[in-house]
């Protein structure tokens, strides 16, 4: 290690959050806009040319506001609850690989800040982590409702981090590391040379349990429930103002970016597309464009869905989501193990059989959902 | 098959939306467009003219009297040929409207014996001095029509002597 690395990580590490806050500010302003639009509206369109310098207006005035603090909150904890959200939610993107390595100006520039060989192991701690943040924040206001908002996150976050982890364990299973290059370098090759050998396509229900847990992860409708504003005003973040509210707010947008690289990196290909191999600069273009599919899926689904209630979020989490992710992680096991022992057309087993799997769930839920007292409860 | 009929029901939801992506937009860009307001809209007060530019209002103060929020003052003064304002005897010398306390119901419109105060169209009335919001006669009062005198005009004796005219159809 010498000086030049720690040069070239500080300057990365810059670059990365910056880049993040940048893309904070701006998912705002995307979100804003892909709601109005499906809601028959225009969206902002005052500041700037298609309101590009919204976000802008918008950090100004979250500046200039003023700070309250409630009158017997826990002054300290109040104070860094926003900090512990927000620090894991940008140092979570510090494993995430962008592009392929390349030499610049006879420099060999790696485009990830650490290459950790636990990189998803480091992202489950991590992402746990800014649990506390909320909680903190909803038990130092001194406020029920923000009280009941933090209640709900805790145990919303910690039930589905679960079947998030199993989703994580079958790409991690597929790509046999926990590596986050190994998992995008073992996406690279392609089937008959033109299928990408993506995980989605392997574990399409590992992936949709990944792309519902992560909503309520990130605590986005239909499962945010801890500022669910009907119920309990804002939630969480019902005391907080000025920039110690853009801070929490700052953290549930990078999250939201934060988790949509991660899902692209680990089921979608990571930075691989055509083209890469020959021109690596398009390696954090198709990363872009990847993350930039995925947040519109997420802002589609929050204009799309009601809010799901709080017994039935749980019931979901533990009753469906948990146990069939568990048999996720057992079917891509086996198949994995009969595709190096026997025939290396057992891997059909992984997508066949989870979907079989994930259509007993959705069939037995169904069942459920249609007996005659559940709709009493 | 039940076993996909909630994906259908979901995937109907989520293409409801999409579509909606591309639909046209219904917003009204508000201070560069503006949507007519309908016929019987309460805006703000117009004191109205006669053709020949003398006044309709005729200082009865019957408006204030039916004023439910007392936003209205009147104060009348006598008229003559030499300084006419208005029809017969009197003329409004102050007409004002506290714009803070009018409720826009229109009870001055029906009370008004010659149709001199109207409701109009006018809803733009932000303000941001209390004393604005005292509307005087001159804001109050529409400019003279196209080719007639200001008020007060000098006119000969004998010929506005009815302060509220005459009626031509009594059904009307």
């Amino acid at each position: 290690m010498t000086l030049g690395h720690v040069i070239e990580w500080l300057i990365k590490g810059f670059v990365l959050a910056l880049i993040l806050l940048g893309g904070f500010a701006y998912l705002t302003l995307y979100e804003r806009k892909v709601l109005a639009w499906m809601q028959s509206r225009i969206g902002p369109n005052r500041a700037g040319p298609w309101g590009v310098l919204q976000p802008i207006a918008d950090a100004v005035k979250l500046i200039f506001k003023e700070e309250l603090t409630p009158a017997n909150a826990d002054k300290l904890i109040f104070l860094l609850a926003p900090v512990i959200t927000v620090v894991p939610a940008v140092v979570i993107t510090a494993v995430i690989p962008w592009g392929p390595s390349f030499d610049i100006f006879g420099y060999h520039l790696n485009l990830y800040i650490a290459d950790l060989n636990v990189g998803v192991l480091y992202i489950m701690s991590v992402a746990s982590i800014a649990v506390y943040g909320i909680v903190l924040a909803g038990w130092s206001s001194n406020n029920k409702y923000a009280m009941l908002g933090g209640l709900r996150s805790t145990a919303q976050m910690i039930s589905y981090e679960i079947a998030l982890g199993l989703s994580f364990v079958s790409a991690i299973l597929l790509a046999g590391s926990m590596r986050m290059l190994d998992i995008v370098a073992a996406q690279s090759q392609t089937w008959f040379g033109f299928i990408p050998k993506w995980s989605v396509l392997l574990q399409p229900v590992g992936t949709a349990i990944f792309l519902i847990a992560t909503l309520a992860e990130v605590n986005r409708a239909p499962f945010d429930m801890p500022e669910a504003e009907q119920e309990l005003t804002a939630g969480y973040h019902t005391e907080y103002s000025g920039m110690k509210f853009a801070l929490l707010f700052m953290a549930e947008y990078t999250k939201m970016i934060a988790i949509s690289a991660i899902g692209a990196t680990l089921f979608f290909g990571g930075y691989n597309g055509p083209f890469v191999s020959r021109f690596p600069w398009l390696g954090p273009v198709w990363m872009f464009a990847k993350i930039f599919v995925l947040l519109f899926g997420m802002i589609w689904v929050r204009a799309t869905f009601p809010r799901i209630r709080y017994d039935r979020l749980m019931a979901f989490g533990w009753k469906v989501l948990l146990p069939l992710s568990l048999a996720i992680v057992f079917i891509t096991a086996v198949g994995i193990v009969l595709h190096d022992q026997v025939n290396h057309w057992f891997l059909l087993v992984i997508p066949v059989g989870s979907l079989l799997v994930a259509g007993l769930a959705v069939a037995s839920i169904d069942r459920m959902l249609r007996r005659k007292d559940y709709a009493r409860r | 098959m039940r076993v996909v009929e909630p994906f259908v029901e979901m995937a109907r939801g989520l293409w409801t939306t999409l579509n909606y992506l591309f639909e046209k937009k219904v917003t009204t860009q508000y201070p560069e467009q503006k949507k007519p307001v309908k016929p019987r809209f309460r805006g703000r007060h117009v004191l109205k003219r006669y053709e020949n530019g003398l006044e309709k209002c005729i200082g009865c103060a019957l408006c204030a009297a039916a004023c439910p929020a007392d936003a209205i003052f009147v104060e009348s003064s006598e008229n003559t040929d030499e300084k006419r304002f208005s029809p017969g005897d009197r003329y409004a010398s102050t007409y004002e409207i506290n714009m803070l306390r009018c409720i826009y119901c229109g009870f001055c419109e029906d009370a008004c014996p010659t149709e001199a105060i109207v409701l109009g169209d006018q809803y733009e009335l932000s303000f941001t001095d209390r004393k604005q919001a005292i509307y005087p006669k001159e804001m109050l009062i529409e400019p003279a029509p196209a080719g007639a005198q200001p008020t007060p005009q000098k006119t000969e004796p004998g010929v506005y002597t009815r302060s509220v005219p005459a009626m031509k159809d009594p059904v009307d």
